[in-house]
């Protein structure tokens, strides 16, 4: 995938070179199309005898082996044009031979690929296979001399129809001109050609935009449904601490004053002991209130951005921790607080329990795909780590996937792990 | 001794105007935003001035950045800084002109209004004060970094009693110990962080600098 990317011009050399594997491909391409042609003939028997019995599984194995043809273009498609074609097939469900069947025939992907076998036989012979012919054409009038002096007289006397005749083998160097003419075109018109081929098996076998959208909402429901359970029990448990914490301090604070206020004349020595208890009262419930704004939205992120918050964060960090930041500006305020809180909960996974003697925070802005945000936190540690071990890094990839973000741990055992998060971000 | 507040909270401004005026300090001004707190400083040059960080009009570290920034055009003017959460980070930065007379407090620590204002004197004289919240993180995370190791676990403890602006007196009181001992320690600090050539003030600033970068 090299979108974006600005690639420098290709020398004559990589030119030519990328002309013979397009020639080399075309040939496959070609034949390629035939055996789609005749798969295609043989899978619309198939599903006709389907009464038959034996034209279930037939049906089946056809199946399967035109979605591994279509897979193998797909893949051809998208290293031609550069940006990837994803496969549009609805999962199959489990279940007796007539039950697949049935799903894939509902499935409107499968009749692209059928109707893309066709066309893509027609299709195929005016480009890629056209360009194999121009190459031939070039070869054969190159040689067209030699041919017609070492066959029968009769065989390549009239090129062009009876009018054309040529009579000698000096005569028939007239034809060589034809020969760098035909490679000059087939030159030219081979890289056009293979992406006008590419093209066509794009616009049939890629998703179609609703096939994009269903997958799509398929995909947001389930965000959007642990978003909202992660946040609800976020809620509570802030609800909580403030209840049992703060609130809980605030209101025996108001108790020692009230007493303190009683005893001041009577007994001033207990009046100054309630005052000083009701001082150490506000100092916890400080305590508490500041542990729980930490939690909500840390002060230093909200001062300094993500940049200086990871700084801060590193600082205070037992295992020695460097931070390598490339941003070149200010992210949004969401894509802070989620990465924050992704890069906190790896550095407490990597603390807890890989036995680290160094970690490595690495964060920079891709600015293709409408910008990037790749986070990786590497320890040098013993390994092991895996999202389904504990519920850190699990609330973490949950998190990242309401931003339609993603988390990837690789942690052989024995070290060392790398813990690789992605964000969708556009830097401000 | 004349005193600039900076405090965007009328609530906590108004308290700290009336304690600093109870314990019979001259309050110049109490500002409530970071370009008055500029103006404010550069104008009356304070013996001493209190800054909240987060200040209006960004909401963010504005405090702390004009504290920094108006230390630049007046090397040395006290400042201490209040704040609701600690960042070791900001520690750091507020100290990196190795010019001392700074001062990093909780605004919890307020409530012990006589300790407050112990430390806002001592950061007034040239002394540098630290939260013990900043000074406890250091003591736990960093006690296996460079050159800190070089020193035993006692004068660790004299170390981290000197970021809180303790004199020696005061430590040797916690210490149990006697100030002869306190002063031995110091020294032994000085020498193992290689701070000799410089007077006392100055070191014990150096000293917890080099405790701070850890």
């Amino acid at each position: 995938m090299s979108t974006g990317i600005t690639r420098p011009a290709p020398s004559r050399r990589d030119r030519i070179g990328l002309r013979f594997v397009l020639l080399g491909q075309s040939l496959i391409l070609t034949f390629a199309s035939v055996l789609g042609l005749a798969l295609c003939c043989l899978w619309i028997t198939a599903v006709l005898v389907v009464g038959a019995g034996i034209g279930i599984p037939v049906a089946l194995a056809l199946t399967v082996l035109v979605r591994w043809l279509a897979d193998r273009h797909r893949e051809w498609a998208t290293n031609r044009l550069g940006e990837p074609i994803a496969r549009p097939y609805r999962p199959i469900p489990a279940g007796n031979w007539w039950t697949r069947l049935w799903a894939i025939l509902r499935d409107p992907a499968s009749w692209r690929d059928w109707l893309w076998l066709g066309i893509n036989s027609v299709i195929s012979a005016f480009t890629v296979g056209m360009s194999f012919l121009l190459f031939l054409g070039g070869l054969f009038y190159l040689i067209y001399p030699f041919l017609f002096w070492v066959t029968p007289p009769t065989v390549f006397r009239t090129p062009f129809g009876p009018q054309f005749e040529l009579h000698s083998v000096r005569q028939s160097l007239v034809m060589l001109p034809l020969g760098p003419i035909f490679f000059t075109v087939w030159y030219g018109s081979a890289a056009g050609l293979a992406n006008l081929n590419a093209r066509v098996m794009r616009s049939l076998l890629a998703p179609t935009e609703q096939v994009q959208l269903r997958a799509r909402v398929e995909e947001l429901t389930s965000s959007r449904a642990e978003t909202v359970d992660t946040q609800a029990s976020e809620l509570r448990r802030i609800e909580r601490d403030l209840h049992d914490g703060a609130q809980a301090r605030l209101a025996s604070l108001g108790m020692s004053l009230g007493l303190a206020e009683q005893l001041l004349t009577d007994d001033p020595q207990a009046a100054r002991r309630l005052l000083a208890e009701a001082r150490e009262s506000t100092t916890s419930a400080l305590v508490e209130l500041r542990d729980l704004v930490r939690g909500i939205h840390p002060p230093v992120l909200a001062d300094r951005g993500l940049d200086g918050a990871l700084q801060a964060l590193a600082l205070v960090n037992p295992v020695p921790t460097s931070v390598v930041i490339h941003l070149s500006g200010r992210l949004p305020a969401p894509v802070e607080s989620a990465a924050y809180f992704a890069v906190a909960e790896a550095l407490t996974n990597a603390i807890k329990h890989a036995e680290a003697n160094r970690i490595l925070i690495t964060l920079e802005c891709v600015e293709e795909a409408g910008g990037l945000l790749s986070i990786l936190v590497s320890d040098d540690g013993r390994g092991g780590a895996s999202i389904d071990a504990g519920t850190g890094l699990r609330g973490v990839a949950r998190r990242l996937a309401a931003f339609d973000g993603t988390l990837v741990v690789d942690s052989p055992l024995g070290g060392p792990t790398e813990v690789r998060m992605t964000l969708p971000c556009e830097l401000s | 001794m004349r005193i600039v507040i900076a405090e965007d909270l009328a609530l906590l401004r108004d308290g700290l105007v009336r304690i600093f005026q109870a314990y019979g300090f001259d309050v110049l001004e109490a500002v409530d935003n970071g370009p008055s707190l500029v103006r404010s400083l550069l104008t009356y040059q304070p013996d001493i001035a209190v800054v909240d960080v987060r200040l209006p009009p960004t909401f963010t570290d504005e405090g702390l950045r004009a504290a920094i920034d108006v230390r630049e055009q007046l090397p040395g003017l006290p400042v201490m800084v209040l704040s609701q959460y600690v960042e070791q980070l900001y520690a750091r930065e507020l100290m990196s002109d190795r010019a001392g007379a700074v001062g990093y407090l909780l605004k919890d620590r307020v409530s012990d209004v006589g300790h407050f204002i112990d430390s806002v004197r001592r950061v007034a004289a040239g002394g540098t004060v630290m939260d013990p919240d900043v000074v406890a993180a250091l003591m736990t995370h960093r006690a296996s970094d460079l050159p800190l190791q070089a020193l035993t676990p006692r004068e660790r403890e004299v170390l981290s009693l000197m970021a809180e602006g303790r004199s020696n007196a005061a430590i040797a009181a916690r210490m149990f110990v006697t100030e002869k001992a306190v002063s031995k320690h110091s020294n032994n600090i000085f020498t193992k962080l290689g701070l000799e050539q410089s007077e006392e003030d100055n070191r014990r600033v150096l000293a917890v600098l080099a405790y701070l970068e850890g």
